[in-house]
């Protein structure tokens, strides 16, 4: 078997005495599209935030193409290919669409710090930044401040930023998190046509868009993965059936 | 130079970027031109003076707004690296004077800037961590710390006379000694136009850009490839740089720095130049500097009370304005792109004549009771807006009030009509 793309050991995590990721095991394979299910408070953005670097874990490995990721800083991360969106929406906002989206391509394209290129003169950037556009519709608020743009708008600039350096990694986190249901189905599309041939984790909650996407699904309960399969074995578990029962039971108490 | 938002979001990606580079060109030569022909208009030494003055805290206020409008960093000490790089060129003069090396004075500047570049590596170290309270506590610290060694590193910076030198002191360039004040105002030109140019590219270039990212948003920045720190670091330095040739400039003007050019009021001075100006255009420093300059200069021979009305204006953009003069110019164009900029012309003259008649009402209050207080005993003549008049007497007073009620009454009752004048300019389509 090839080296996975992502690969989690016994990842672990602690906020005091609050133990909130309980001892992950994950292994997600080159262009595998994956999606993290689980009750709210079970510990998806955390463990989204441990990966990246967000956050330092207390115990365990994250292994990016057989590499430790570990002692590195988020933007290292960002280089060796791997991507990640918000959920709460994360954009420059009193830059341009188009701002944005260079700004992404930016490392990606080799600038690094330099202070004697002009970002205006460069065709590949310019070029770069408005196929992003023109692949997340986006093309008509070119020039807006990114600010401006409506909900389901920057939910698409974000996933366009993350998307925008070429990582063939691409981590998202509930893009479709309050949305209607057009938007959703409009982000939904959006994802399936950007991650095309790239290795997709995500976090979601409309059940819709999981089953519609992903490869494989983790059902993350308590800060432990209770099951990890193909959507068809997972919607028939009965430990998921119990723990979202479980949950909906909890909720309505 | 607007380098926000300015094309339409219709227009195709190709005639836009024709469009912009004869849009940025155009202010360039224009500036040039403007910055050659001043002084045939205003020749006096004096006016010669001011210019110099004026022109060196464009270079300065542009210099800090690269942290502050580019960036997002506010710094409370940035006299210092105007003034070490003042203070290093300054030494250099002197010493050339003193073992006659074969260095033209106008490379003087240059030596300034890498001074102030090398200072700011160091503090820069440390600081650029953090862009919030942090950042301005070490600024503010740091700016304390080298005023306070200015009265301890006498060998450096002089003791409390400061260090002086003569700029006429080596080798004539190309036959100018810059014993004239003309040839150095031509000498500080060709490094505002430079250094002005320099500093608009830099926030085009890649670092320039992400400059603008981590000011907005450090995080996403970090998800991005980048290091919030670098980009915040080098940002740092070139200002750095900036500020030192602003300082050697300095020196070269007028051949004296002390304690002044690094403490924390010169500090405080460049903010509030700057945000005068307006910190989110890169044309707003230009403005601030020049206002503030004319009003330092111009206004201080009129009154005692300048500083007063500096402050004013200062307050009043902060609270009404906050985007500076720049901002208040730039929130026309979209009426003047509407093609309705004209329809504001009357509805201004009629709000803002009054209010400027009220607001000189007001000063004149002002200006009586200072002279009230503070006149010498029996002085009781003053003379205001070409009238002299007795200050102790109550006629003056009910003139002054009246006045000033009077415009201010006559300026708040057109506002309503000002702010409707106002919505229908910036609303498409319509009756115009």
């Amino acid at each position: 078997m090839s080296v996975p793309a992502l690969e989690l050991n016994g990842l672990k995590k602690s906020f005091g005495k609050a133990e909130i990721i309980r001892g992950i095991d994950l292994s997600i394979g080159k262009a595998e599209r994956h999606a993290i299910i689980g009750p709210n408070g079970a510990g998806k953005s955390t463990l989204f935030n441990l990966i990246t670097a967000r956050f330092p874990p207390t115990s365990g490995t994250v292994k990016l193409h057989g590499e430790d990721l570990a002692g590195l800083e988020p933007y290292q991360i960002n280089r060796k290919g791997l991507s990640r969106s918000f959920q709460i929406t994360n954009i420059f906002p009193a830059m341009s669409v188009f701002e944005n989206v260079r700004c992404a391509l930016l490392w990606a394209q080799g600038y690094k710090y330099s202070f004697w290129n002009l970002v205006n003169n460069s065709r590949s950037l310019t070029e770069g930044a408005d196929a992003i556009l023109d692949q997340i519709n986006l093309l008509e608020r070119r020039n807006l401040p990114a600010g401006t743009l409506s909900y389901a708008e920057q939910r698409a600039l974000e996933i366009g930023i993350t998307i925008a350096g070429g990582a063939d990694v691409i981590m998202l986190d509930e893009p479709t998190a309050g949305m209607s249901h057009s938007e959703t189905d409009y982000i939904t599309e959006l994802i399936m046509k950007v991650t095309e041939g790239k290795t997709l984790l995500m976090v979601e909650h409309d059940m819709g868009v999981v089953f519609g996407l992903a490869d494989r699904i983790s059902v993350l309960v308590y800060g432990e993965i209770i099951a990890t399969n193909t959507p068809e074995l997972v919607r028939a578990d009965p430990k998921v059936q119990e723990a979202y029962l479980g949950a909906a039971l909890e909720e309505e108490h | 130079m607007t380098d926000q938002i300015t094309t339409d979001p219709g227009k195709p990606a190709q005639r836009m970027r024709a469009g912009s580079l004869t849009l940025t060109v155009a202010p360039w030569i224009i500036a040039a031109i403007a910055l050659m022909i001043m002084p045939l208009i205003f020749q006096s030494n004096s006016a010669l003076t001011i210019m110099n003055q004026m022109w060196i805290t464009v270079i300065f206020a542009l210099a800090y707004n690269m942290l502050l409008g580019q960036g997002g960093m506010l710094s409370f000490g940035h006299a210092v690296y105007m003034g070490l790089g003042g203070f290093f060129c300054m030494h250099i003069m002197n010493y050339v004077e003193d073992f006659g090396l074969a260095l033209p004075l106008p490379l003087l500047p240059l030596f300034g800037g890498v001074f102030g570049m090398g200072f700011a590596m160091i503090i820069g170290s440390f600081s650029t961590s953090g862009a919030g309270t942090r950042f301005a506590m070490i600024s503010l610290g740091v700016g304390e710390l080298i005023a306070a060694c200015s009265v301890i590193i006498v060998a450096f910076f002089g003791g409390e006379e400061g260090i002086s030198g003569d700029r006429t002191y080596g080798l004539p360039f190309f036959g100018i000694e810059f014993l004239k004040q003309i040839e150095v105002y031509y000498l500080i030109s060709f490094w505002l136009i430079l250094s002005a140019l320099l500093m608009y590219l830099f926030s085009r270039t890649p670092v320039g850009r992400m400059a603008n990212a981590v000011r907005d948003n450090p995080e996403r920045a970090q998800f991005l490839g980048y290091s919030a720190r670098w980009v915040r670091f080098y940002s740092f330095c070139a200002s750095g740089f900036f500020c030192g040739i602003a300082g050697g400039l300095f020196a070269i003007s007028y051949e004296i720095l002390t304690e002044e050019n690094l403490n924390a009021a010169s500090s405080g001075v460049i903010l509030l130049v700057t945000f005068l100006g307006g910190v989110g255009f890169f044309f707003g420093p230009i403005i601030g500097a020049i206002v503030f300059t004319l009003l330092q200069t111009v206004l201080s021979l009129q009154t005692e009370l300048w500083a007063i009305y500096v402050g004013a204006l200062f307050l009043a953009t902060v609270m009404f304005f906050p985007g500076g003069l720049a901002g208040l110019i730039m929130m026309h164009v979209p009426a003047y792109r509407l093609g309705k900029a004209r329809g504001l012309v009357v509805p201004y003259i009629k709000t803002l004549v009054p209010a400027a008649i009220g607001i000189l009402g007001i000063c004149a209050l002002i200006e009586m009771v200072f002279h009230y207080r503070h006149g010498a005993t029996g002085d009781v003549e003053m003379t205001l807006f070409w009238t002299t008049f007795d200050s102790h007497t109550v006629l003056p007073w009910v003139i002054a009030g009246a006045i000033a009620l009077v415009g201010i009454g006559i300026a708040r009752a057109t506002a309503p009509s000002l702010k409707e004048a106002w919505d229908e300019a910036n609303t498409a389509g319509g009756a115009s």
